[in-house]
């Protein structure tokens, strides 16, 4: 009889901060459960583990309370198994530095995609194409700091800061093309294209990352139950 | 330990946590108030993605986002009293209650304060509903992480000075104690704390901000809040 895993995961494929976790648990040789959830008809399990957003991605560990919130789940992850690939550095400086561009990359970055996607006309989606240029080379200022001439922004091997950003690289293709930019591109941040390049046939994230398809419905869902601005 | 300065306004509670941090580490510092209509250029120097306070400065390097800072404080200061649980699950708890906290309860409490009418109702709603969860977590502890302050306290701090103050400044009750019995009776013992108790800033200056927020200077963040919120 197979070992039931220890750890579980409520995600839905289509998340990013679903992705994140699982490269976390994959770099970490975690092994896990994962439970498919369909956020437009959400199951008892997710509405009971995490009565306060409703949102995924949960770890749940044994028998223990769920732990919600992807940036909080890969520090618990990181706290449990902290001998096996070492996401957060132990300087409290540099993990410091290493959560304010999480913050930013979540709470600034990331949503000018789905900001661009609400908005209607052209003149207001230029204006966002604008505001998510400036933080690609705030990014890339970033990626030369950490990785220190390096290949990630973890250094030799993929870090924190890589999961946090790397985990939205599927989204950031499908936003190019969808919006006909580059969001990372070879003369006004060659490194991190190089960077998205390497994270993108990762061991522990290649087979992480969704397909096209998977986006394209996650999108329909999106413009049906959250439908763009009127002009 | 090195030189400590703090960025700071006299009035946000942000920067308060950050404050008590310090206090209750023993950790000497340096504090430079922060005029946000017309900000410093060390602040833009040392804050240039969000160009915001609180901005904690060790050895010249600036840490910015108060969670951050709290971390690095509990982390840096590490002998004696430790802000953060150490079991990683209450760790993740802690974090997690503090996020709701800046993302979602005090935004939710600053647009119930800042709204109007229908509006405010509404916001009030939400924020009632954000503080029952808080209500509920509180559930049998003195602390919100138990027998002895720490973290999560300094983050629902706030809790204790302005909703009391903006109700004195324009009748806005928000906690009342039949609905809100564990927040309250939390309130009393984390207020009482002496270095909470000193610190708060001047209640007058604040219920003159708060009447000016509300009026002209107001409108801008009311439209921009309107207009964010979801």
């Amino acid at each position: 009889m197979a070992k039931k895993s220890e750890i579980k995961l409520i995600g839905t494929v289509a998340s990013p901060f679903v992705n994140r976790v699982q490269f976390v648990l994959n770099l970490k040789s975690i092994e896990y459960e994962y439970i498919e959830e369909n956020l437009a008809c959400k199951s008892e399990l997710l509405l009971t583990s995490n009565p306060v957003h409703k949102k995924v991605p949960v770890l749940i560990h044994a028998n223990k309370p769920p732990i919600c919130e992807s940036l909080i789940i890969i520090e618990y992850l990181d706290e449990i198994k902290p001998d096996v690939h070492r996401i957060l550095p132990s300087d409290p400086l540099e993990r410091a530095d290493n959560r304010f561009w999480a913050n930013y990359i979540d709470n600034k970055f990331f949503p000018l995609y789905e900001e661009m996607r609400v908005t209607p006309g052209k003149e207001g989606k230029d204006a966002i194409k604008k505001r998510i240029i400036e933080g690609s080379v705030l990014l890339e200022e970033a990626f030369i700091k950490f990785s220190r001439g390096k290949t990630y922004f973890g250094g030799d091997d993929v870090g924190y800061l890589d999961v946090v950003l790397g985990c939205f690289i599927a989204w950031t293709k499908f936003t190019e093309k969808n919006n006909e930019f580059k969001v990372f591109d070879e003369v006004r941040t060659p490194r991190l294209v190089e960077w998205v390049k390497r994270i993108w046939s990762h061991e522990a994230v290649k087979d992480v990352i969704p397909g096209n398809e998977v986006l394209v419905n996650f999108y329909m869902m999106l413009q049906k139950y959250r439908p763009p601005r009127a002009v | 330990m090195g030189e400590v300065k703090l960025f700071r306004t006299w009035s946000s509670p942000f920067a308060l946590r950050v404050v008590w941090a310090l206090k209750l580490k023993g950790v000497e510092y340096e504090t430079i108030y922060e005029d946000l209509a017309n900000k410093s250029s060390s602040l833009l120097e040392y804050n240039p993605v969000h160009k915001k306070v609180p901005v904690l400065l060790h050895n010249g390097i600036p840490i910015c986002e108060s969670l951050v800072i709290l971390e690095y404080i509990d982390e840096t200061w590490n002998e004696g009293v430790r802000f953060l649980p150490k079991d990683p699950l209450a760790r993740a708890t802690a974090r997690f209650w503090a996020k709701f906290n800046d993302e979602q309860v005090f935004p939710s409490f600053f647009r119930y304060f800042m709204r109007q009418g229908e509006d405010q109702e509404k916001a009030k709603e939400k924020v009632l509903e954000n503080l029952k969860f808080v209500e509920e977590h509180l559930k049998g502890k003195k602390f919100f992480d138990g027998e002895v302050f720490g973290f999560l306290d300094l983050v629902f701090g706030w809790l204790v000075c302005y909703p009391g103050v903006i109700n004195k400044a324009i009748n806005l009750k928000l906690l009342d104690e039949q609905m809100f019995p564990n927040l309250c009776t939390w309130m009393e013992q984390f207020g009482d704390v002496p270095v909470i108790k000193e610190t708060w800033p001047d209640e007058e200056a604040l219920i003159h901000k708060f009447h000016k927020m509300r009026e002209g200077l107001g409108i801008y963040i009311y439209t921009k809040l309107r207009y964010e919120a979801s």
